[in-house]
């Protein structure tokens, strides 16, 4: 934070008058999308535990997306990359997102096979 | 992209002296570190999705699994858990304000928040032990078989679990417990369960009203349930009883879970106590006026990083153990 404060969330749609209100306005934000969470994750609406895209239930994809939202607010606002050189938060967030998306590819890639493996092939799993 | 253009200055930039990327050294290496962190977590995170992609059919319920909340009887799931990540977050917030008191320079806000950051987290930390304490007590109590399938107890008349108190009868039977000097070979015995496997078997033929439910999951997202013919046949298949979770064995299901659920939630929860440790040496030395006398309250930045860090990390165990 060696330089000004950027304190517009939601691509400048709303601006704090100061950090500190900043702050509990991620607070609150956080604490909404918490609760939709758990809310959902009580309830489980059937239209979308029964309705899947790429293979996975919608409510699933739902609960990804939201924690990603939760994640990008912490780091932006709480860890203050918001405020960081670009080129710093760059190198911080785009190296891990390339090397982690190649992990979760290969090794559920490798998991369905060993799934499709058990539950088609001839191994005896249930006795 | 103004941070690594350093042509333009018309002055040495080898002398040293000069902050590449607007961050100080200390600001650098703690994001070098979490970066590297966040890459260990993945690999955990990776790993128990290939876990369950592998066991895609028989996977346990996680809204089954942790159902219970600190004083109270009864189901309610997620609501323990809603409410640890609402206290990490809350400690995150009073972090952040440390932070920004401390960018203030003023001492007295930057210790109070300090202190409420510690105390978040020792809630946190105490609500997981917890949580791990009644996941290894377990529930309800299961039959495992040969193949490690586990085979669990549903009455009938009300579709609710049933424990294996409800029905096992008490055969009076005295085990021997067996001891070194009884035989040529001797192996450690696991601690007796509450009841012996045939006391579960005789009590389960006694009573017409109880069901078995397996782990494979049916269309609609449920636990198969057998009807009294196929369980009566199941049951044969049972060659010990299990109660609670430990890494070998696991009443909830199949013993992968049990054994993520205590890596990642005990690596995260190691990383707490660590966070929890700093935080309360960056206290002391707040009080002890260590950061006036600096000049600069950049130290506190510097752990809040590692604090907000552990909050992130947290919200994808929370989505990937509870939510999904």
């Amino acid at each position: 934070m060696s330089h000004d404060q950027n304190l517009a969330i939601f691509r400048g749609r709303l601006k704090f008058s100061s950090n500190v209100s900043k702050i509990w306005g991620v607070l609150i934000l956080l604490s909404i999308v918490t609760t939709v969470e758990v809310v959902l994750g009580i309830i489980k609406p059937r239209a979308l535990t029964h309705s899947f895209f790429l293979g996975m239930k919608v409510l699933n994809w739902i609960f990804i997306i939201l924690t990603l939202v939760k994640a990008y607010y912490i780091a932006w606002d709480f860890m203050h990359l918001r405020d960081e050189k670009s080129a710093l938060r760059r190198t911080i967030v785009w190296t891990p997102v390339f090397l982690i998306s190649y992990l979760i590819f290969i090794l559920l890639f490798e998991a369905d096979y060993v799934f499709n493996t058990i539950h088609d092939g001839f191994v005896a799993w249930d006795f | 992209m103004d941070a690594t253009v350093t042509t333009d200055t018309g002055e040495s930039v080898w002398g040293g002296g000069k902050e590449p990327l607007g961050a100080s050294y200390g600001k650098m290496m703690i994001w070098f570190f979490i970066v590297s962190d966040a890459l260990t977590f993945s690999g955990f995170l990776v790993s128990y999705g290939f876990a369950r992609f592998k066991f895609m059919d028989l996977w346990p319920i996680a809204d089954e699994v942790f159902t219970h909340v600190p004083f109270f009887h009864g189901n309610y799931p997620m609501y323990f858990v809603a409410f640890m990540t609402f206290i990490l977050i809350m400690s995150s917030v009073t972090m952040v304000l440390a932070v920004d008191a401390g960018h203030k320079m003023k001492q007295s806000k930057v210790v109070f928040y300090m202190l409420l950051t510690i105390i978040g987290g020792l809630i946190f930390i105490g609500s997981q032990a917890w949580e791990w304490a009644t996941f290894i007590k377990g529930d309800f109590g299961a039959l495992e078989t040969k193949g490690g399938r586990l085979l669990q107890f549903v009455d009938a008349e009300t579709g609710q679990r049933a424990a294996l108190a409800d029905f096992a009868l008490d055969l009076k039977e005295d085990r021997v417990r067996h001891e070194s000097n009884a035989g040529l070979w001797y192996e450690r015995e696991k601690a007796p369960t509450s009841y012996s496997l045939n006391e579960v078997l005789e009590g389960f033929k006694a009573n017409p009203n109880i069901l078995i439910r397996t782990e494979v999951l049916n269309g609609e997202g449920e636990k198969t349930l057998l009807d009294r013919g196929e369980s009566l046949d199941k049951i044969k298949e049972a060659t010990q009883v299990v109660e609670g979770a430990n890494l070998i064995h696991n009443e909830y299901g199949t013993p992968m879970f049990a054994d993520f659920f205590f890596f990642i939630t005990g690596f995260h929860g190691f990383h707490v106590f660590t966070g929890i440790m700093i935080n309360i040496i960056i206290f002391f030395n707040a009080i002890l006026g260590t950061y006036e006398k600096r000049g600069h309250y950049e130290m506190v930045e510097k752990v809040g990083l590692y604090w907000h860090f552990v909050d992130l990390v947290w919200v994808f165990v929370f989505t990937f153990f509870y939510l999904v």
